[in-house]
């Protein structure tokens, strides 16, 4: 059934193209006239200071693991709760979704007593 | 609209719970635990194991499938979480002095060991590609996190990046191939890939194959087979000793279940297909692990070596792929759990006997051990000669069998193969017997310290047991047997 | 009871798991009290066994042996078809050997928990000597013959080690080996001849083998019997692998008198008598059984008149009655061969503890002619001995006296004239050296060094009280087999009967009393004659034997050497096995062998660099090859399904 995944070939092919073009088109076409303001890393409008290559602290990655794992994990609820009317056993669905919810509140307790939350 | 739920049944994979909700508890309780106290959390550990244990004898005749069908209680996956379950009760009492010897956080390594060991025995009771996966993460993130535990050694750091990035990229291959059967079945199960195999056969299509081919990778990776072995040596030296032991042993059971489930369940419809593959990988296994062991002086590097070469023999027994293959896959794994476990605790042993962070790794640190550690140096050389395969050691046993399953489906060569490699092999672990009785102890006085008594009672108990089954196999051959019949549905 | 046979071998394997886990930790007294009671119980059971058994009827509705059992006790070898199961066979003749096997065992026990006292290895004597009895249980029990060889091997073990328990002692570690390597040619044999039956008949286990046996083409049959026996002259010490029991004095005497006179010696009579069917179907072996036999009982007992070492004379007069035994098996009459057996144990092991005792008190003299006068010093120990000398030289109504008579009759009967001749001649011997020994040990003047004087003293009364049980038991034991024309019927014939049904010369032979009555006299008179001879010798006329020995001193130093065999074994077979062995290994060995060897070693060291050169530790360079080998799968998959080979 190799036809099966034409449409997966097409969506590639589209997507691959379409920032193809949307990176050579400017690059070809547009008029370049480069002054030190345009040249300049955009930073939300502020001056840049100092290089950008540093190293920042490694808070920041535990922070943003932490953001990650719980955002994601708890957006998985979403779904749950939007089925949730229609689930046949309804204790069953808020067993399951109440382990689930337990384990992460298990690793929070974790991540909070070993400091994970502190910003030093 | 009304989406029903499946009962769960629980009870049928009540173990891998017990073993995860002890894993929780152990991580919470230890963080209320002063420092000085948190080696006692093994205690706790080794009781949620053991009841573990005690539950896989309470299902033994079950056959179960739960979760959805997505998960499969039957004789193939409770002997084999048996062996998982043996391999992290000896890692248990082989880490409750060493642990805190060399500074591992306690709360989080046995909590990670837990973890991983729940992965391992989901991933023998998985019969769908998606528990298959989430298995094998759940056993290899615990993993990675626990090769890299030992944060004072810059080599356990670097043996965890290594893992991790090779785990990454073979994870990725395992995916793709899944991603490929399910395009071709249009189902996960892998009951519903062997019935799609039925009926097409080996007229296939070759995404399929591909398919197959990918996910034997993936798989491979995990049990260090050649040439996607190249991690073992690297992540076996730098890992914490007693890590290295409990994953030789545990994480290969679990790979090998799913091999088993993927090629004879799943697969059996191609089965002319991957018995070449499985062959060749065999063979370049057993060859290439051996030979590297040869020249190793640094004992994890050899003992990681010669647990690939022992992949090897393994997988000539799955090669059979018939009822006394499995039968051997079976005991040989059961005892090299064992017996490898137990070679690894001997080395923390010789550690706790030196002095330097690296001690009891190098050749010359087992030196004149019979002179001094009589007993220790007698279950080392016992557990070598079971690795040889000596008469009437279990591994002797346990190598008879996977190789005449080998004979019997007319892999003649790949016997032939399996004992000369065995000859060879002879060489290096028989050189650990010289070393520790034929040469003496150089240069630093000996220290008399005293070995912690539950490292005492798991090498005892590694030792005893290749002795025990050497003489007594049909002890366990007889569980075996059962169990493979109910597999090959006789 | 029955279902618990098995307890008979556990016993003493838990005697033996205890003291060795904690006979460290134990005072002597408790690991000797551990081992003993390990051995009684066990006998206990047995005898338990032996009384329900008794109660069974003896056939079964089809006519088999209705006392036999096979009772499964787990399965030891699975391996594909080749499957081991190790079970018991419990019948008439594995009880009786149990019974003897466990009860004397039981008795030299405690002999020894006094008798060894002073030693040091207390525990691993005792370690060892449950083992043993574990070990000949494993022997006798067992349902196949690879069990009878796993205990054939393992009481060969003990033995060494018993005999080389004073390893310190040169002469004991040398005797040990002597016998290690001696029993080896003999179980080689014994390990062909299974080998053997596997080949031809498929099963090593009795009850497939023996009902078989009958098919057997003739020429299959001798040579399974010929290797069988050849293994039994190793371990029941017959021409001509005998050499090493007389070295095996070497041991203590308990040792002495519990493996190589009692027990671990008869297990080649037993062997034989066990596999009555495969000998019955060789006539030829069965023959050659039988001369074997009868011609080392004459041989040993000539070498016995003359020896001056106690415990050697003993020695020897048991290698001539395993002998007189085999005569007894060879010809046919393996209840007579059996009933032998029994006696003999208790009369051997009596004679061995009166030796010790006399040891005991002349602080280990073993010299006859440096003893004498002890009867009036010892008297319980000249009692006992007293019924062993009667026991052993077939003086009516004492043990030996039955179980001899039975033997010769059927020597007589089913064997042939001369075989009976030789019996005759032998028990003549014997009654000689008997009371040789006695006369020249209890009666006469006493020749005991001036400073051993004094020492000497009866034994402990735990010494003399194993020594009088067995004192009893060499006297009365004798009634189980009472000769037909005594009319009261042979207990020990009947019981065995069903056993041995098949044997057609097993059938009780009546209405031969004439004939009975002849050679009972003959015997008689031959005994009488020993008796008068030793009576006249060293009685008597004291001296004298020194002064005939020296009218012919050339025979007499060629008895007493033992006519030399040892040393015509070492000119033969040890010299030039050791200069072949020098001869390969300086020139064969060195420059062939070796060097094929390290070429190989070198060649896969080689491959073993190569291969650990790949293993760079670099990331980069693990993933290309995984890569590698990942491109080469994926195209195999590819190029076999689209080309499709």
């Amino acid at each position: 059934m190799p036809e099966d995944y034409g449409p997966i070939v097409i969506l590639a092919v589209v997507a691959v193209g379409l920032s193809a073009i949307a990176i050579a088109a400017p690059a070809l076409f547009g008029p370049k006239r480069p002054t030190e303001t345009k040249l300049a890393p955009y930073e939300s409008g502020k001056l840049p200071i100092g290089p950008a290559r540093r190293r920042f602290s490694v808070q920041y990655y535990l922070y943003a693991t932490l953001f990650l794992l719980f955002d994601v994990a708890f957006l998985l609820l979403f779904p749950w709760a939007v089925v949730f009317r229609d689930l046949a056993p309804k204790m069953t669905g808020l067993l399951i979704a109440g382990i689930f919810a337990l384990t992460l509140v298990a690793g929070l307790v974790y991540v909070w007593k070993r400091g994970g939350l502190e910003w030093e | 609209m009304e989406i029903s739920i499946a009962p769960l049944n629980l009870l049928a994979i009540a173990p891998q719970i017990v073993v995860s909700v002890t894993a929780l508890v152990v991580l919470l309780v230890g963080l209320f635990l002063p420092e000085e106290h948190r080696g006692r959390i093994a205690w706790p550990s080794l009781a949620g194991v053991l009841i573990a244990a005690g539950l896989l004898y309470y299902l033994w005749d079950r056959n179960d499938l739960t979760l959805s069908a997505m998960l499969r209680t039957d004789g193939y996956s409770l002997f084999l979480n048996l062996i998982i379950l043996i391999a992290a009760a000896l890692a248990i009492l082989f880490s409750v002095d060493y642990a805190g010897r060399v500074r591992l956080p306690r709360t989080e390594y046995y909590s990670l060991l837990l973890l991983s060991t729940t992965g391992m025995m989901l991933m023998t009771a998985a019969v769908n590609l998606i528990t298959l996966f989430l298995a094998l993460e759940m056993l290899s993130i615990a993993l990675y996190v626990l090769v890299g535990l030992n944060r004072a050694e810059q080599r356990s750091g670097e043996a965890a990046i290594k893992y991790l990035v090779l785990g990454a990229f073979s994870s990725g291959f395992l995916l793709y191939g899944m991603a490929l059967v399910y395009g071709q079945v249009g189902s996960m199960a892998l009951d519903d890939v062997r019935v799609h195999l039925l009926s097409t056969g080996s007229q296939s299509p070759v995404l399929l194959w591909l398919g197959l081919g990918l996910m034997l990778i993936g798989f491979g990776f995990k049990v260090a087979l050649v040439p996607f072995h190249m991690w073992t040596p690297d992540v076996y030296q730098g890992a914490p000793t007693s890590v290295t032991a409990f994953m030789s042993a545990g994480t290969k059971v679990a790979g090998f279940a799913a091999l088993g489930r993927v090629t004879l369940v799943a697969f059996s419809g191609l089965q002319n297909v991957w018995i070449w593959v499985l062959a060749v990988l065999a063979a370049l296994t057993m060859t290439i692990g051996n030979l590297a062991a040869l020249r190793q002086t640094n004992l994890k590097r050899m003992l990681a070596y010669s647990s690939i070469a022992h992949a090897g023999y393994v997988l000539v027994g799955l090669t059979a792929a018939n009822r006394t293959g499995l039968d051997a896959v079976f005991f040989y794994l059961f005892i090299y759990a064992f017996m490898n476990t137990g070679a690894f605790a001997v080395l923390i042993a010789a550690h706790r006997l030196g002095s330097s962070p690296v001690a009891g790794e190098n050749l010359d640190d087992l030196a004149g051990l019979a002179e001094h550690r009589p007993w220790l140096a007698a279950a080392m050389a016992l557990l070598m000669f079971s690795l040889t395969g000596v008469p009437p050691l279990a591994g002797f046993l346990g190598k008879l069998y996977l190789f005449s399953a080998a004979v019997e489906a007319g892999l003649i060569w790949l016997a032939i193969l399996g004992v000369l490699n065995s000859v060879v092999s002879a060489y290096y672990y028989l050189r650990v017997v010289v070393t520790m009785y034929m040469r003496d102890k150089k240069g630093a006085e000996v220290v008399p310290a005293p070995l912690c008594p539950a490292l005492q009672l798991g090498i005892a108990v590694a030792a005893i047991a290749t002795v025990f089954w050497g003489l007594w196999p049909a002890s366990i051959l007889n569980l075996v047997t059962i169990t493979t019949r109910s597999f090959f549905g006789g | 009871m029955l279902n618990y046979v098995w307890l008979i071998p556990l016993l003493p394997l838990l005697g033996v798991l205890v003291n060795v886990a904690l006979g460290r930790w134990l005072s002597r007294r408790i690991v000797a009290f551990l081992a003993c009671l390990a051995v009684v119980a066990s006998f206990l059971v047995a005898l338990l066994v032996f009384f329900e058994m008794l109660g069974l009827p003896t056939e079964t509705e089809a006519g088999g042996n209705g006392r036999e059992r096979i009772i499964p006790i787990f399965s030891w070898i699975v391996a594909g078809n080749f499957q081991v199961e190790a079970r018991i066979l419990l019948d008439q003749l594995s009880i009786l050997m149990a019974l003897v096997v466990t009860g004397v065992s039981a008795i030299i026990h405690v002999y020894s928990a006094e008798y060894m006292k002073e030693e040091a290895y207390y525990a691993r004597y005792f370690i060892w000597l449950n083992l043993f009895v574990f070990m000949m249980l494993v022997l006798v029990l067992g349902d196949s013959f690879l069990t009878m060889y796993v205990g054939w091997e393992g009481v060969g073990l003990c033995s060494y080690l018993l005999i080389g328990y004073w390893f310190e002692k040169e002469s004991a570690a040398q005797a040990g080996k002597k016998a290690f390597i001696v029993n080896r040619v003999g179980d080689f044999g014994f390990a062909l001849g299974i080998m053997l039956i596997f080949a031809t008949l498929g099963s090593l286990s009795f009850e497939d083998v023996f009902p078989a046996a009958k098919s057997l083409l003739p020429g299959t049959a001798t040579a399974i019997a010929l290797l069988l026996f050849l293994g039994a002259t190793g371990k029941s010490a017959q021409i001509p692998l005998y050499v090493w029991l007389p070295d095996a004095m070497e041991g203590p005497t308990p040792v002495s008198a519990l493996i190589h006179a009692a027990t671990m010696v008869t297990a080649g009579v037993y062997m034989v008598a066990r596999c009555h069917a495969i000998f019955e179907a060789s006539p030829l072996a069965s023959s050659v059984v039988a001369w074997i036999g009868a011609i080392t009982a004459l041989y040993a007992a000539t070498i016995a008149l003359v020896q001056k070492d106690l415990k050697r004379v003993l020695a020897y007069s048991t290698i001539s009655q395993l002998g007189l035994m085999f005569t007894g098996v060879g010809v046919g009459a393996y209840a007579a061969g059996m009933f032998h057996l029994t006696t003999h144990a208790f009369f051997k092991a009596l004679l061995f503890l009166c030796a010790g005792s006399v040891m005991h008190a002349l602080a280990g003299e073993l010299d006859i002619f440096k003893m004498g006068g002890l009867r009036h010093k010892m008297p319980y120990t000249f009692a006992t001995f007293l019924v062993g000398v009667f026991a052993i030289s077939g003086i009516p109504f004492f043990a030996g006296f039955f179980s001899k008579e039975e033997i010769l009759f059927s020597e007589f009967v089913y064997g042939n004239p001369v075989l009976w001749l030789l019996g005759e001649i032998t028990a003549g011997l014997t009654a000689f050296y008997a009371f040789r020994l006695l006369f020249v040990v209890f009666y006469g003047k006493s020749r005991i060094a001036k400073k051993l004087e004094a020492h000497i003293h009866e034994s402990p009364s735990l010494m003399l009280a194993p020594m009088i049980l067995l004192a009893i038991l060499a006297f009365i034991g004798g009634y189980i087999g009472l000769p037909p024309v005594w009319g009261l019927g042979n207990a020990i014939d009947r019981f065995l009967h069903p056993v041995f049904a098949d044997v057609p010369l097993a059938q009780e032979a009546t209405g031969r009393a004439t004939l009975e009555w002849f050679i009972m006299a003959a015997s008689l008179l031959a005994a009488g004659l020993g008796f008068l001879a030793a009576y006249w010798l060293y009685v008597r006329k004291w001296g004298m034997a020194e002064r005939m020995s020296e009218s012919a001193p050339g025979l007499y130093r060629l008895v007493y050497d033992k006519y030399r065999i040892d040393e015509l074994y070492n000119t033969v077979i040890v010299k030039p096995l050791q200069s072949l062995g020098t001869a390969l290994s300086s020139t064969v060995e060195k420059r062939g062998i070796d060097g094929a060897v390290h070429g190989l070693a070198w060649l896969t060291d080689r491959a073993g660099e190569g291969v650990r050169r790949l293993q760079t530790g670099l990331v980069r360079n693990y993933a290309l090859l995984m890569f590698v080998g990942i491109v080469l799968l994926v195209a195999y998959l590819i190029i076999r399904r689209v080309v499709g080979f």
